[in-house]
């Protein structure tokens, strides 16, 4: 349903280019889950944006239902902007402060039809219902900020509802939420996702969230501005291909002692904090990578290629099928 | 075991708008020598609150209603709260030190890192630039930065996690007995953090202090702290090692903690979300302050408070029925 | 606003029952209080008594009189000047940050070209031109000479607020720029505005002021600037007496622009909702 064809995005800042996203492709389908996973500098809220239609790619296109959003007319532009729906990270900044509840949900219902008083406030009330904020009455005259950050998520989830979208780019959407109440709200994501088959882009730094909220569906790590590593998010988490995934499930620290101090590490060759400043040649994981091989990872940049289940951007993980084990990785 | 920080029955309220908030409600506390002791909670558990107050660094909105924190020094005991100005500004920075998140507001934005650990030293009596100089370089190599690069960097030259680092760094300069974390790991990407996990690991290897660190982050927990404390609408209501909060808790809150969190291992497992919302604190319930939503409620449940009861040898959990919690 | 917002800003309570008892006085006083138009050349500059609370003028006319009648238009003016500024400001203010681009920097550059422009002279020249003998068309003069300032104040915060997550929110969801800027961004800058135009009447007052002062408007009708103009061309303070003829003025004007700044104060929190909580 969602395509993004070889899109890139780049900022310029005091004369530098900055490639945000680079040569990205991906697919999502009608009513599908994919995680995008990445630390920060990593693109992956750029490429949401990009989806949404909130930031223009620099090149490459976004097609949704086939077609180049670029070159949509009128109507189906309007269709589009409906279909595509965001929720933000910051549950402080997502609603407008100066507008209640019943105001925020109001406007995007009138818009769409609902013009007629009593069938928005009950539209407004089926909304606040479906997000588990009842009884509706109790929310509808609040302001943001008399209610709690996950409460404040669910409205901006009930806003997104609003317009029936059939696509839902969730940026972090839980990772300003105490711990105790993230999977609640995830799983109000995933019924709504039964109940209407809307499919999700969810954005997270947190691997484990994405293998819990993307159990079936797939995942796509990132690492500065590239896809490295795609596949269904069982496979791609329990045997990753790339090296980078593999640092990254070598170093998340994990809720159990007895797992997450004897678990081994994977030394990376370099400390340099990655830079979109200061791009590697050839393979952007090349300066930190144990597996680096010197004139093919710096050299070359390493395409998406299929290895077996999962697309990997790797020289060494494509030649040998998976990566060699490596003599010291503890 | 030495103690070298003991809390006793520390109460702490804010006064504000809409009336006072309980944030610390009669809590007990030791930090030993040569632990870890991670403080772990969420939203209105208290645990910054208590870690602003071991160092007094309170906002003037908040009193002190009851309670002591005292400081144990070669064989001599200092009551924090009421030490003098002087007193004050030496045990804070030599004794105990602070290490804030890694936001760009927590360095001076408009002062060189060399001018920060210099101005440091200097205001605790250190007179001479070369010898600050050699001891920062040092501090900065143990944390794996380079000092030249460092040193003559504004703040926001500096990536997150290598402002912690200098952070980290700039906490060790006086040779503090106890270091205190305020959510070390928090906002950093996930390489970032197990370099100052493991980094936190070995200072503390090789520097021999003791850390206690608060975080909402239950994994930071298992990687470093020997003993945890899960905090609740300012109490702690489990306190013991970290096998035994992790394997044998006994507690519904910490429970119901371990059971909120994803893995990257193991089974797809049904995770639950805490039922109910955090406290209000300014309107905490009557009874256990957890009752609302706990599975294992009963009537007595909404009209005593539990205090934290033993479970076995330094293990205790503030709950009635602590024997049947399991996880 | 409610009276707990009162008593928390006593400064600006104060300064709002100022300003009202001002609007009262200017507005309705004239219907009560007949203007005295007789020359009692025996009670020339007497100073302050119960017949005559400010005292008598050079022709022994009640200065309060003059006091009450002489408000309304300086009000008016002050208000009508405030209120094209703020409009003009607003509407090129967030055009111009929504817009971007080409537009914006159209404006921008067409903003700061009126803004170079310096005011009295120029007032002085059209003042001789125009002949300002209707008080509206000194509103408009006014009006049109003081919104770049506020345009580019406008234009900032538009753009910041422009950047929150809600606003890219409301984006997603196709509510068009109309709405956006409308609903969205300026309510969030009701308080800037309700101060920015407060200020921007404290300003066209002291421009009406000087104006009359410096004697480029006719000088007909009554008025506080007028008082104060042939007060001092007439020498009233270099006698004790006569000195509270020109301070009666002086004083009003003053009065009403300590007011108009104090009152100010509440703004922030009448038009912020998480001040509101009791």
């Amino acid at each position: 349903m969602i395509i993004l064809e070889r899109v890139s995005r780049i900022f310029r800042s005091r004369g530098e280019a900055i490639r945000a996203v680079d040569d990205v492709s991906l697919e999502i389908g009608e009513g599908q889950v994919m995680s995008l996973v990445g630390e920060s500098g990593s693109g992956k809220t750029t490429t949401g944006k990009m989806i949404a239609g909130l930031v223009t790619p620099s090149s490459g296109r976004v097609l949704f239902e086939g077609r180049d959003i670029r070159t949509l007319d009128g109507a189906a532009r309007a269709r589009y902007r409906r279909a595509v729906q965001i929720i933000h990270q910051d549950p402080y900044a997502c609603l407008n402060p100066v507008r209640t509840v019943g105001d925020t949900l109001a406007a995007p219902l009138q818009l769409y039809g609902l013009a007629d008083g009593r069938s928005r406030n009950a539209g407004i009330g089926e909304l606040l219902e479906r997000v588990e904020l009842t009884p509706a009455s109790a929310f509808v005259d609040k302001y943001p900020h008399q209610l709690s950050g996950g409460q404040r998520q669910r409205v901006a989830v009930a806003r997104a509802l609003s317009v029936q979208p059939k696509f839902l780019v969730a940026d972090e959407a839980v990772s300003m939420i105490d711990v105790s109440l993230r999977i609640s709200l995830l799983n109000l994501l995933l019924k709504l996702r039964q109940e209407t088959g809307v499919a999700f882009l969810f954005i997270t730094h947190d691997l484990a969230l994405a293998r819990h909220f993307g159990w079936d569906g797939r995942i796509a790590v990132m690492y500065l501005g590239r896809v490295v590593d795609v596949g269904p998010t069982r496979t791609v988490i329990e045997d990753p291909h790339h090296p980078y995934t593999r640092a990254l499930l070598a170093a998340v620290p994990e809720a159990d002692p007895h797992i997450t101090r004897t678990k081994p590490r994977l030394r990376l060759r370099s400390q340099d904090p990655p830079s979109l400043l200061h791009l590697p040649s050839g393979c952007a994981f090349h300066p930190r990578c144990p597996w680096a091989e010197s004139g093919l990872c710096d050299v070359i940049r390493p395409e998406l290629t299929h290895v077996r289940a999962q697309e990997v951007a790797c020289h060494v993980a494509v030649r040998e099928g998976a990566l060699p084990d490596l003599a010291a990785t503890t | 075991m030495d103690s070298l920080l003991s809390i006793r029955d520390l109460s702490i309220a804010y006064r504000g708008r809409g009336g006072t908030s309980q944030a610390l409600r009669e809590v007990s506390l030791d930090l030993y020598r040569d632990e870890t002791l991670g403080l772990i909670g969420e939203s209105g558990s208290g645990k910054t609150t208590l870690a602003l107050a071991v160092l007094r660094m309170l906002p003037p909105a908040a009193h002190i209603p009851q309670g002591q924190i005292l400081y144990h020094h070669d064989g001599r005991t200092a009551d924090v709260l009421s030490l003098g100005a002087e007193r004050l500004r030496r045990y804070r920075g030599e004794e105990v030190a602070m290490v804030f998140q890694s936001a760009l507001s927590s360095l001076n934005p408009v002062l060189r890192i060399w001018d920060q650990f210099l101005d440091t030293a200097r205001a605790h009596g250190e007179t001479d630039p070369a010898r600050v100089r050699t001891r920062t370089r040092e501090l900065l190599s143990h944390v794996q930065l380079e000092p030249e690069r460092v040193l003559s960097a504004f703040p926001h030259e500096l990536s997150g996690g290598m402002r912690q680092r200098v952070m980290l760094a700039l906490a060790l300069l006086l040779r503090p007995r106890v270091v205190v974390l305020d959510e070390p790991t928090t906002a950093l990407d996930i390489l970032t953090q197990r370099t100052i996990i493991d980094l936190l690991r070995s200072l503390r290897r090789e520097f021999g202090f003791s850390m206690m660190f608060i975080s909402h982050d239950l994994s930071l927990a298992a990687e470093l702290a020997d003993r945890v404390a899960t905090m609740y609408a300012g109490r702690i209501v489990e306190i013991g090692t970290t096998d035994e909060l992790f394997y044998e808790p006994r507690h519904p809150y910490t429970v119901g903690l371990l059971q909120a969190v994803p893995t990257v291992h193991g089974d797809h497992r049904t995770l639950h979300s805490i039922p109910g919302s955090p406290p209000n604190l300014q309107r905490l319930p009557a009874g256990c302050k957890f009752h609302p939503r706990c599975p294992y409620v009963r009537p007595v449940c909404t009209e005593a408070e539990p205090d934290l009861l033993h479970v076995s040898n330094g293990h205790r959990s503030a709950c009635f029925f602590w024997d049947e919690v399991r996880r | 606003m409610n009276w707990a917002t009162l008593k928390r800003n006593p400064g600006g309570a104060l300064g709002l029952a100022g300003f009202l008892a001002i609007v009262v006085l200017v507005v309705v006083g004239p219907l009560v209080v007949p203007l005295d138009t007789t020359t009692r050349l025996d009670q020339i500059y007497q100073p302050p008594s119960l017949a005559h609370p400010f005292g008598t003028d050079n022709q022994g006319r009640d200065v309060f009189s003059q006091i009450v009648h002489g408000g309304k238009d300086l009000l008016w003016v002050a208000t009508l000047a405030a209120g094209i500024s703020t409009v003009i400001a607003l509407t090129l203010g967030s055009i111009s940050a929504v817009a971007g681009g080409s537009v914006d920097n159209a404006v921008m550059t067409f903003t700061d070209v009126v803004l170079t422009v310096p005011h009295f002279p120029l007032l002085a020249v059209l003042a001789g031109v125009l002949q300002f003998r209707s008080q509206t068309l000194l509103a408009i003069i006014l009006g049109v000479l003081s919104w770049p300032a506020l345009t580019r104040a406008v234009r900032a915060q538009v753009l910041s607020l422009k950047e929150r997550d809600f606003v890219e929110a409301a984006t997603a969801l196709g509510l068009g720029r109309g709405h956006i800027i409308a609903r969205e961004i300026l309510p969030n800058m009701r308080s800037y505005v309700a101060i920015s135009f407060v200020l921007a009447m404290t300003q066209a007052i002291y421009a009406q002021v000087g104006l009359v002062f410096l004697g480029l408007v006719p000088l007909s009708g009554q008025n506080w600037g007028v008082m104060i103009q042939y007060g001092w061309t007439r020498g009233a303070i270099f006698h004790k007496s006569s000195v509270y003829s020109i301070l009666a003025p002086i004083m009003a004007i003053a009065v009403l622009k300590l007011s108009l700044v104090s009152m100010a104060r509440i703004f922030d929190e009448i038009f912020n909702p998480r001040l509101q909580e009791g």
